[in-house]
């Protein structure tokens, strides 16, 4: 016991905080390289239904998105209501849709091109008629792989 | 401001300047993955070469969403108003291979390798949507009937390898489970009845 007592008389000692910046820049770093930064701003809002059979989508540099939704409140007045397609940073109409899946193949390189994967981002209160129209233009285009993007259900307690 | 040796640089705020940076990262950026159904759209078909495929129709299984988001379910024959939370069960069901029963569809043996002998259910799920269903019952449809499929996988991996469907590393093990029980969702074109 006496042994912890002689320190005792020092008076109290600082904790070395030198390192502290390290440890936040490697946190810094660890985020800088995991995360991707929000590419697209979204046009129109899209809040996902939820679904339990859920599949992960790997390989995001061979997803292409498609967004379909309202517009947001604030521009409502100038756009109305109805669901609008978003491809890239801009609305679109259905004729771009083949136009869009083209370009984004020829980034690709050969064999990656039949693992194109088209991710559907669509809000839940659209009508399936804009999405029936979505898939027949991709149909034409031969992106058969697509993918509806869902909220995981239990990921949120609603 | 008297001069005592070389002053060190107070570094004692590097800290938070680190820490405002992350925050930054933090909200800038995002780690979500993206989750959803994957399917497959059937392959574009020229207009002269369209013509209709015959499948007896005890194998169809015909799940119809109208405008209102309702449905109906059953044989071409025998159509019943059906809840969501049924949907399921009912699709299991019609997909369990029920070898010599005239109400379900047919089956044929086949040898699967990593399985042997099996017998495979020739049922096909056929859905259709009114242009005025809205996509969240669309999702829920297909969720269900995905969640049929899967649960039948996993019955059967666990009676041949003892394990889930989901669990299966072994490459030939789940390729023998997808073809034994296919994903037979066919989708018909939407029809125009209740008006957008």
């Amino acid at each position: 016991m006496s042994r912890f007592k002689k320190k005792k008389g020092k008076g109290s000692q600082t904790i070395n905080t030198a390192s502290l910046p390290d440890i936040i820049f490697m946190l810094l770093f660890f985020f800088m390289v995991s995360t991707t930064m929000r590419e697209t701003q979204l046009l129109v809002q899209v809040k996902q239904p939820k679904a339990s059979e859920v599949q992960k989508l790997k390989k995001k540099e061979l997803v292409s998105y498609i967004y379909i939704g309202p517009p947001p409140e604030g521009r409502q007045a100038m756009l109305g209501t109805e669901p609008r397609i978003q491809l890239n940073d801009s609305y679109a109409n259905l004729n771009e849709i083949r136009q869009f899946i083209v370009r984004e193949r020829e980034e690709m390189s050969e064999d990656e091109k039949k693992l194109m994967t088209t991710s559907l981002k669509v809000d839940q209160n659209t009508k399936m008629g804009i999405v029936s129209d979505v898939k027949e233009e991709l149909r034409d285009a031969n992106a058969l792989k697509i993918n509806y993007n869902t909220r995981k259900r239990d990921e949120e307690n609603n | 401001m008297a001069r005592r040796g070389i002053q060190e640089i107070n570094a004692g705020s590097m800290a938070d300047i680190a820490f405002l940076l992350l925050i930054f990262f933090l909200v800038t950026t995002t780690m979500d993955v993206d989750r959803g159904i994957t399917r497959k759209l059937p392959p574009p078909v020229p207009e002269e070469e369209k013509e209709k495929i015959d499948v007896p129709e005890r194998n169809v299984f015909v799940v119809l969403i109208n405008s209102a988001d309702r449905l109906l379910v059953g044989k071409y024959t025998d159509k019943r108003r059906m809840d969501i939370t049924q949907l399921k069960a009912a699709a299991k069901d019609f997909l369990r291979p029920h070898p010599g029963n005239e109400a379900y569809p047919e089956t044929k043996e086949k040898t699967i390798e990593g399985l042997g002998t099996v017998t495979v259910s020739k049922g096909v799920i056929s859905m259709q949507n009114d242009r005025g269903t809205s996509y969240n019952m669309y999702i829920q449809v297909q969720d269900e009937l995905a969640g049929a499929v899967r649960e039948l996988r996993d019955e059967m991996a666990m009676q041949y390898f003892g394990k889930k469907f989901g669990d299966l590393k072994d490459e030939i093990a789940v390729k023998a489970i997808q073809k034994a029980i296919p994903v037979a969702i066919s989708e018909a074109e939407p029809k125009n009845v209740g008006g957008n």
